[in-house]
């Protein structure tokens, strides 16, 4: 390992360290580390969108290919700065309405088609699968199910009609299967949490301290 | 006040350590655990495997060092087997603080290929890292139309037409599959204007916390596989036939799991025991 290297892990190590001493309490060391890490965000994303996305893309064109057009979206861009003074900051809505307008448009038609549209035929295409001839029995089960619940969380959203009776007896059942839903989510949320402290103990053991090197 | 009443009342510091030093020996000490492979890892794996040498995948990395855990042997699994079937590889970092690191991921990849076959990778000929830009759902429509549109150049300031690889690749349409390591909702981006606009095969590779909300496309066809946090990053290290971090993770996650069981356990007994006395207050 190059001293670069080592010194890099050793400062890591550190830092690592640092943030997790906040598991005892709050101390300066997870303060300074913290605030290290916005600082050193912050820094990064904007060197980064200096030479990946200013320069190649705007000042680049504008001023050594000769591409005048480019001045358009350079205007609209520094025209959302005028936000930072209150005489000006109205100037700031015509660029923000362009980009609104645009992205609403790309949006709306393809987040329906992926997030509604193919979601519904995915639930309707269920009873249409289980009517195929070599549905196996599991199939059918594991559709029952799925519509089971999907119908029963739609009917616990249904607030147009008390939740009595019948629609109070599914809206229950709909309960119990976002529970279901919940708590998957939980246990997969815990995986994710203990899967970045074992990465950490990982690094400390056996990157820093050299454990079985 | 008894035992279940003490555990009730602990400190949360207790616990910490407790899992804390679980972790630790665990780590150290040598043992294996089996990892069945799901249908859904399965798939990703079988659907790259079949690929034959010279076809291209989009390898779309967009995570930063806080997924880098989970995330991280994903993507050098899923680097390794294109490398070793001579997949082409596209690949893309649309998250701000993911193109360094996704860069060092490459560059881990191509070291480990040359030290198992003595095959050195080459930049532009096997694979082409493309870099960062920001609006990724705008980058992802551009790409489909030519990755030209957003990325002129590679990340290294080649430009892409000078490179033997990109000269067969204008668009989606020239890659075979997307593959998406995310620790965001770039996931719903590719999904949606990726997926969704230019109908490219789509399987993705997210966090833990992410996995559930990400089912239900995989159930529609939308995607083709899912890998769920360092589970699905275990299951493909197993796959490729190279156990890592992940599958190492796995084990010592079962023993995380068996302490927090037994602390949510300790602590309802604590709470129900507790809870005439209190008058049965929540």
């Amino acid at each position: 390992m190059d001293f670069m290297t080592s010194v890099g892990v050793w400062v890591a190590a550190f830092l690592t360290l640092s943030i997790f001493s906040f598991l005892y309490k709050d101390n300066p060391f997870y303060k300074f580390a913290e605030h290290l890490m916005v600082g050193v965000s912050a820094g990064y994303w904007v060197i980064l969108l200096f030479y990946n996305v200013l320069l190649p893309d705007a000042i680049d064109p504008l001023f050594t290919e000769g591409k005048w057009y480019y001045i358009i979206p350079l205007i609209l861009g520094l025209l959302m700065w005028t936000r930072l003074f209150k005489k000006t900051a109205w100037i700031s809505r015509y660029p923000l309405a362009f980009y609104l307008g645009i992205a609403t448009g790309v949006a709306i038609p393809l987040e329906m088609k992926a997030k509604v549209i193919e979601q519904l035929y995915g639930s309707v295409g269920l009873v249409a699968q289980m009517h195929e001839m070599d549905a196996g029995f599991g199939t059918v089960i594991n559709n029952v199910v799925i519509l089971i619940g999907v119908f029963s969380s739609l009917i616990y959203f249904f607030f147009s009609k008390e939740h009595t009776g019948i629609t109070g007896r599914v809206s229950q059942v709909g309960i119990g299967v976002l529970m279901i839903g919940f708590g998957a989510s939980f246990g997969f949320t815990v995986m994710a949490r203990v899967s970045l402290l074992i990465e950490r103990v990982q690094f400390l053991l056996f990157e820093w301290l050299k454990f079985g090197a | 006040m008894n035992f279940f009443e003490k555990m009730f009342a602990i400190d949360r510091r207790w616990v910490y350590l407790a899992l804390g030093l679980a972790i630790l020996i665990s780590l150290l000490i040598p043992f294996s655990i089996p990892i069945p492979i799901s249908e859904e890892a399965q798939n990703i794996y079988d659907y790259v495997d079949q690929l034959e040498p010279g076809q291209a995948i989009h390898l779309a990395l967009d995570y930063d060092p806080s997924t880098l855990a989970e995330l991280h042997p994903m993507t050098l699994a899923i680097l390794k087997q294109c490398f070793a079937n001579d997949v082409d590889v596209v690949i893309t970092a649309l998250h701000q603080f993911g193109p360094g690191m996704a860069a060092a991921a490459i560059d881990t990849a191509v070291a480990r290929h040359d030290e198992l076959t003595g095959e050195q990778m080459e930049s532009g000929e096997d694979y082409v890292f493309l870099g960062y830009k920001p609006y990724p759902a705008l980058i992802i429509l551009g790409m489909g139309q030519n990755y030209r549109i957003p990325f002129p150049a590679d990340y290294y300031g080649v430009m892409l037409d000078s490179l033997p690889m990109m000269q067969d690749i204008q668009n989606y349409d020239d890659v075979e599959a997307i593959i998406n390591v995310s620790g965001t909702s770039a996931t719903d981006w590719w999904i949606a204007y990726g997926q969704g606009r230019y109908n490219v095969p789509l399987a993705i590779g997210v966090t833990g916390v992410m996995a559930t909300d990400y089912y239900p496309y995989l159930q529609t066809g939308q995607i083709f596989g899912i890998l769920g946090g360092l589970k699905g990053a275990a299951e493909y290290e197993t796959l490729v036939g190279t156990p890592g971090k992940a599958v190492d993770g796995m084990k010592v996650q079962i023993v995380a799991h068996l302490i927090i069981i037994l602390f949510i356990v300790i602590g309802n007994i604590g709470y129900f025991s507790t809870r005439k006395r209190r008058g049965g207050a929540v």
